[in-house]
């Protein structure tokens, strides 16, 4: 037992490290990009240099590397403060899905922009009336000559203003169970129909939108999968959420509230000698411990050939309520100055309150609490499925609700 | 990375796995919780005759010189059969002590008769209710015999020694001293506790016979040291527990019946057995580095053994008392055997030290480091 790379994994880190060195992007080339823009940069910077997309074939654009190279190169790039990501849903759910279903041309054509970064995609999958349950949904496919219209509408999707491409699941046939009937396309963002409306978050964010769709056409040709199938090819996208691994996670963590119980005091004394104050930042440690520990194990298998599976749902069932916790202590810690979030004068700069306001939708998002633990217990415990009402109801008879 | 067991641990796992099913199915188990005897003495025998008192013990003691890692892994099986023998006492403890601070001369005397399983060791600390400290202690030394009261010695009524903490005038104020338990100065009187199937006695030093092991007034600082590798082992045990309190559970929901379906499919039951498995996991993840840590006596040894000790009290209190709650009434019952998991994990929480003492620790341990 031992935390050490195997000779080649060393020799990638140290390849990884010495790349990431010379080419993250300084202050003063960022300076004055958005933050698009500025994603854009370093994503182009590491496509020419071979270093997006690590595990694609390279003739889409990857490096035709080894899960355990994705998993270091993450660490590694993790260390260096480089501009966030906003590929993440184009290349971790829409591309694993056009490479399993679409046509040559389309692979040929999309993935090495998906790549480079020059083209960002988003995920048309939630509705109103299907959250957790993504296959009540509703919104509409009917097919014309050669073409698809659409009507209905999606919701929480994430960049929806910002993306040229998005991947999209439609109802083609009310009258078959809900599973069966329906079907899956991609579409250009910028095609006439399309309205976008960003919704308003209790952090004051608006990283979602709303999408209405009205007469929106879609050539067949861009149909992913069979008619009817689009449940399936659904699986492939969702499959593809990304493992955490390694990543400690920044912003409100044992760190952060340690260091605050050292600083703040009770009865004129440290937080931290406070017994109360000890039991819970040991829990966290330990959750947060726990969590690391786990990864370097699934880190293991990956790097002995093994396919992480449902268990890594783990990561985020512990995390996302510990990060509201933790955030809801740090400003019981702070007493009477807990709420202010004015960054000129609170606590780490107002991180702790606005952790505090987007915890509930790190609850939600991706698989809520709730969906987690039915992974857990369903995929990894091997626990029945709940009953299902509507199974083997044509989906124009199944009971609905306010939605 | 090689956060991993290794092959020939792996095998030594089915192996011990293996044996304890035949040798400790639950009838076993059952037959001390309900019987006269303080353990199983022919589980006790067979295990010495397989070698594992001797797991970490070195050769030129007559041991098997292995590493930690193995007796991680016998540690977790004998937790997950719940097995009614003295082994934490005698190995995860008294051996360890004797490693720790014994002399060159006690370490002959004693290490080989521990491997070869001719004595049962264990170790006595508290005297009473609440916390111990070297201030509390009243055992002590005069006039070069020992005097006072331990109680609820874990195997104190079959061990053959003891490693006694006792007071001291000097250096941290406490010492260790090793007690023939067998001499005519030293009374025993069982005591019955929550979890029969681990005998417990109080044990009475009348001017006894009593050997320094180690520095006199070193004793606190050993203590704190014993308990850390211990704390490691001692997790693995409950490891071993929860992971069998859930899949009881689990075995149970998936056979239950109720409102024209198994209980296992109903939210309630399935999110409270998936909370168990998310427990069990990062207690298991943290009993890894725990592990890592006493093979290779690395310096994050008190903070890996504090992180390993809390999520596992926490992980088997929640499976062990939520098992019993998936049973529903039969898991109330005495025929059924939840109650060993129930009783095994409270008892193993508070045997060397509690929930918050080992929170405590944790952050201490923090403190002490720079990790954070």
């Amino acid at each position: 037992m031992d935390f050490n790379d195997t000779a080649t994994e060393a020799r990638f880190r140290e390849e990884a490290r010495a790349w990431l060195t010379a080419n993250v992007p300084t202050a003063s080339e960022l300076e004055g990009l958005d933050y698009i823009a500025k994603a854009r940069l370093w994503q182009k910077r590491k496509y020419d240099a071979g270093w997006a997309c690590l595990r694609w074939p390279k003739e889409y654009g990857g490096r035709g590397a080894g899960a355990m190279d994705q998993v270091i190169w993450g660490q590694e790039e993790s260390k260096f403060d480089t501009p966030q990501s906003v590929f993440m849903i184009g290349q971790g759910m829409a591309a694993p899905t056009l490479m399993t279903y679409a046509a040559d041309e389309h692979k040929k054509r999309f993935l090495p922009k998906l790549a480079s970064g020059e083209e960002i995609w988003c995920q048309l999958f939630s509705e109103p009336a299907g959250g957790s349950d993504l296959a009540a949904l509703r919104t509409r496919s009917e097919k014309r000559g050669d073409e698809w219209i659409v009507n209905g509408q999606k919701i929480w999707t994430s960049g929806a203003h910002y993306s040229d491409w998005g991947i999209l699941v439609t109802r083609s046939d009310p009258t078959v169970p809900k599973h069966k009937g329906l079907t899956y396309f991609f579409l250009n963002m910028k095609t006439p129909g399309i309205e976008i409306k960003p919704i308003k978050q209790i952090s004051g964010g608006a990283n979602f939108n709303e999408v209405y769709f009205t007469d929106v056409r879609i050539p067949d040709s861009q149909r992913l999968g069979a008619v009817g199938q689009g449940w399936q090819v659904s699986l492939t996208t969702l499959m593809n959420e990304r493992a955490s691994i390694g990543a400690g996670g920044a912003g409100v963590n044992f760190n952060l509230a340690y260091k605050l119980a050292q600083k703040v005091m009770i009865d004129d004394r440290p937080a931290i000698e406070d017994r109360a104050v000890r039991a819970r930042l040991a829990n966290w440690y330990v959750e947060e411990a726990g969590l690391k520990y786990t990864g370097y194990r699934t880190m293991t298998a990956m790097s002995r050939g093994q396919t992480p599976g449902p268990e890594n749902s783990i990561g985020k069932a512990v995390g996302a309520p510990k990060t509201q916790d933790m955030a809801s202590f740090c400003m019981d810690l702070l007493e009477m100055s807990g709420a202010i979030n004015d960054p000129e004068i609170a606590e780490a700069a107002g991180l702790i309150q606005l952790t505090f306001m987007a915890a509930p939708g790190g609850r939600i998002a991706g698989g809520t609490d709730e969906i987690l633990l039915n992974i857990l217990a369903e995929r990894v415990l091997g626990l029945p499925q709940d009953v299902r009402v509507d199974k083997g109801i044509p989906f124009n008879e199944v009971p609905t609700g306010r939605g | 990375m090689n956060f991993e067991f290794s092959e020939e641990q792996n095998l030594l796992r089915e192996q011990a796995h293996g044996f304890l099913k035949t040798n400790c199915p639950p009838a076993a188990v059952r037959k001390i919780l309900e019987g006269k005897a303080s353990y199983d003495e022919k589980l006790w025998r067979q295990i010495v005759e397989m070698g594992w008192t001797a797991t970490t013990i070195p050769e030129q003691y007559g041991g098997l010189g292995l590493g930690y890692l193995e007796l991680c892994v016998i540690a977790e099986e004998l937790g997950r059969a719940a097995a009614p023998v003295p082994f934490s006492s005698s190995v995860y403890l008294a051996t360890e002590a004797l490693l720790l601070a014994g002399s060159q001369e006690q370490k002959e005397l004693w290490l080989p008769r521990l491997a070869a399983g001719e004595v049962i060791g264990t170790f006595a600390l508290a005297e009473g209710p609440g916390r111990t400290s070297p201030k509390s202690l009243k055992v002590a030394l005069s006039k070069g015999r020992l005097r006072g009261t331990k109680i609820g010695v874990v195997d104190g009524d079959i061990a053959d020694f003891a490693i006694v903490v006792a007071k001291s005038r000097v250096g941290d104020k406490a010492s260790w001293y090793l007690v023939d338990l067998t001499q005519r100065n030293v009374k025993r009187s069982v005591v019955s506790t929550l979890d029969p199937t681990r005998s417990h006695a109080s044990i009475t030093f009348r001017s006894a016979d009593a050997q320094l092991v180690g520095a006199d007034g070193a004793g606190w600082a050993l203590t704190q040291k014993l308990l850390d590798r211990a704390a490691i082992l001692f997790a693995w045990e409950q490891v071993g527990g929860a992971d069998a309190a859930l899949n009881m559970a689990k075995e149970y929901a998936l056979g239950r019946y109720a409102f024209g379906r198994s209980i296992a499919s109903y939210q309630a039951i399935k999110h409270k057995l998936a909370t168990a498995y998310i427990k069990n996991t990062l207690a298991r993840s943290n009993c890894y580095y725990g592990a890592w840590a006493l093979n290779t006596n690395a310096a994050e040894l008190a903070l890996a053994a504090a992180s390993a000790r809390v999520a596992a009290i926490q992980a088997y209190y929640f499976a062990s008392k939520e098992n019993i709650q998936t049973h529903g009434g039969m898991g109330f019952t005495w025929e059924f055997d939840c109650q060993f998991y129930y009783r095994r994990a409270k008892l193993l929480s508070v045997n060397i030290g509690s929930e918050s003492f080992w929170q405590d620790r944790l952050i201490t341990a923090v403190e002490h480091s720079n990790v954070a």
